[in-house]
């Protein structure tokens, strides 16, 4: 059972929503980044994203990717986003973390070395965006034998003949992508999301969470309300974006947090 | 697997989109079932002869097809050495490669029923090509170029809007090729079902670097055919430059399973293949790696994050290559060369001194490679060398290399 399975167990038993805060790990530099990923929990974070930079995040709208160019120009690296996870898990052992990037820099890293380092270093999952199951050989199979969970992304057009195939090696949640689109763009309607939510919890026992396109305490309700559990990353990275103190982040992300609790 | 050990090198792409370890399908899920139903339509199109008939007359009577092969004396006395032919498709509609490869996209796009279709442009010449085919069949048409090369090949863009496209400058980045690729990406994922995604190149994820080098093949092609009429026998070399590896590609294919034929793609070398990655030879300088869509060489830092390339050429400045082209690199197939901005320059002008014919700046990287090995081959040696489009695009920035002032 990893980290990600027994938070949901918890939540289960509470009866709560799961609330998914998305930060760039980095972002706007490696001190201010590192202080808000270890105030998520106390914020009301249940499970934490934590992005890794890369140069073309071809699956980011705008404010993600000055996220992380922000993070690469101020030198973040792999070990470095490392480190961050590391830092927390002196403080705090049940709050999964789970790393969300793009292929290359763990394959350049090597896929058995960055996973023995992953798990060294307290990650619990990865959701990696360019890696389908018809890529499942490179990274999910390996990750899931060397005990992580590979979270895949469901999106609308993923129809319920391929469903099948993209839920046989996901663990962990299933991560339902609200829009065809972009990262920060379009908002997400808890009308059109209930009914696919449906659809996938047909189909699976996985928790279904949902993200892309949440902004607001309100919306992280609606959402969180016809699913598992909501996740915003671009409403929250555009408050780094602007220069605000850390206690103001946390304090928005616990906003965030408190609206998909009521769902 | 050694050279030796290979019954065939024309076989490629396996049912996953593979080259060796190289090519792939690396896309997000919202594009991944749209990517298996184009595999699926290419799939019936390639065996289907109304899609053919329909190429072969849009190739005749739109681009112009066969393109000559041209016997270059003056450059071949000048260097004193091999045969040197130009196969001449800058002589095609629009000037250029890119529109064989584009023909093909958009008849499979209109068969999908899609109505909006996107393209990546570097040098303005494949958005050139593609404004030019979407103005034919009346659809609508988007282009992504990086705003440094919207600047440095003004030109094409006024082409492209003259043809009805809207051309978008792309500032995400740094404003480059890739920078336009991954914008291209990102509208494609939004808008994935009505938009056809067609790419300039051999990249990209499976079916792509197939279906555009199928495409582009009828360079080989016309080139045997030809070459058999001028001098009764196959060529001895081919040289092609490389941006993402279409032209190469298209007339390397038809000869891989001719052991006598060397073949040689020529990189763009910038200001020198060294430490200071001021370049674009992902294969003399890179490292395989992923990047939109497919596993191939990217030049990268040690973390993964790739970089900029360089080139006086913005149609080679890429980061990676054709996956196919890394694979025929790793088993020893094909030879990779870089040339440099100075050595291409030099190249662009002996063309137009001794030919009369204006190169792009992109197969003047060829023809400087050309230059240096044809005075030491014997001169019954027959090198074909792809000059895969014409300068007129790029005379500003050859003037401004020069030290002339375009202003009249
Ligand atoms: C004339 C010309 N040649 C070559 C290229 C590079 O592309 P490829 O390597 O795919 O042929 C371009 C790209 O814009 C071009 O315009």
């Amino acid at each position: 059972m990893t980290r990600i399975d027994a938070k949901f167990a918890q939540l289960r038993a509470e009866g709560r929503r799961a609330f998914v805060a998305y930060v760039m790990a980095g972002d706007p530099d490696y001190a201010t980044s590192r202080e808000i990923v270890l105030g998520l929990p106390g914020a009301g974070v249940d499970i934490i994203e934590l992005g890794m930079p890369f140069t073309d995040p071809m699956a980011d709208g705008e404010t993600i990717q000055l996220a992380g160019q922000r993070a690469l120009a101020g030198g973040q690296t792999l070990d470095k986003t490392l480190q961050i996870a590391r830092d927390l898990r002196e403080t705090d052992d049940t709050t999964p973390i789970v790393m969300m990037g793009y292929y290359n820099p763990i394959y350049a890293r090597g896929v058995a070395r960055f996973l023995a380092d992953a798990r060294a270093a307290g990650i619990d999952g990865l959701i990696v965006v360019d890696l389908p199951p018809e890529e499942d050989s490179e990274l999910c199979l390996p990750a899931q034998a060397a005990g992580l969970n590979f979270i895949r992304l469901a999106t609308p057009t993923t129809d319920d003949a391929r469903l099948p195939k993209v839920l046989t090696n996901t663990s962990g949640f299933v991560y339902y992508v609200s829009i065809t689109g972009i990262t920060g763009a379009a908002n997400a309607q808890a009308t059109d999301v209930g009914p696919e939510v449906a659809r996938i919890k047909a189909q699976t026992d996985l928790p279904v969470i949902v993200g892309f396109g949440i902004k607001t305490p309100e919306a992280a309700q609606a959402i969180a309300a016809v699913a598992d559990g909501a996740v915003v990353g671009s409403a929250i990275v555009a408050e780094i974006a602007k220069g605000r103190p850390v206690a103001e982040v946390l304090a928005f992300v616990a906003s965030l947090a408190a609206g998909a609790h009521r769902a | 697997m050694p050279d030796d050990l290979i019954n065939s090198f024309m076989t490629g792409p396996d049912e996953n989109g593979r080259f060796g370890d190289f090519g792939g399908r690396f896309v997000s899920e919202t594009l991944m079932p749209l990517i298996l139903s184009l595999e699926a339509e290419y799939e019936r199109a390639k065996t289907d002869p109304t899609f053919w008939a329909e190429m072969d007359f849009l190739w005749k009577h739109y681009v112009g097809r066969p393109s000559p092969l041209y016997f270059a004396e003056r450059l071949t006395d000048h260097l004193g050495g091999a045969k040197v032919y130009m196969k001449r498709d800058e002589l095609n509609h629009t000037g250029a490669h890119k529109i064989n490869n584009v023909l093909g996209q958009i008849i499979l796009a209109r068969r999908m029923g899609k109505t909006r279709i996107i393209a990546e442009t570097g040098a303005g010449q494949h958005g050139v090509a593609t404004a030019t085919v979407c103005a034919k069949f009346g659809l609508k048409c988007i282009v992504y170029m990086g705003a440094h090369d919207v600047e440095r090949q003004a030109p094409n863009v006024f082409r492209m809007r003259l043809l009805g496209a809207e051309v978008v400058p792309v500032t995400s980045g740094r404003g480059t090729l890739k920078d336009a690729m991954n914008d291209a990406l990102r509208d494609w994922v939004t808008n994935v079902r009505d938009t056809f995604y067609c790419i300039g190149t051999v990249a990209g994820p499976h079916p792509y670097p197939a279906m555009v080098r199928d495409f582009q093949s009828i360079i080989g092609k016309e080139t045997r055919v030809q070459m058999q009429e001028a001098e009764g026998r196959l060529p001895d070399t081919l040289v092609a430059a490389i941006g993402g590896g279409s032209n190469a590609m298209g007339l390397f294919f038809p000869f891989l399973d001719d052991k006598s034929v060397n073949i040689i793609g020529v990189e763009a070398g910038g200001k020198g293949v060294d430490d200071r990655m001021e370049h674009c030879a992902s294969l003399t300088g890179g490292r395989p790696g992923v990047l939109h869509g497919n596993r191939t060489y990217l030049l990268q830092d040690g973390d993964g994050q790739i970089l900029e390339g360089f080139s006086i050429s913005a149609g080679l400045d890429y980061p990676g290559i054709g996956p196919e082209h890394s694979w025929l690199h790793d088993v020893g197939r094909a030879q990779y060369v870089a040339i440099t901005d100075r050595e291409a320059l030099e190249a662009f002008q002996l063309c137009c001194a001794l030919e009369g014919i204006i190169p792009a700046l992109e197969p003047s990287h060829a023809l400087a490679h050309v230059m240096k090995i044809a005075p030491d081959l014997p001169r019954d040696h027959l090198i074909v060398m792809n000059m895969c489009g014409r300068g007129d695009k790029d005379i500003f920035t050859v003037a401004k290399h020069l030290g002339f002032d375009m202003k009249i």
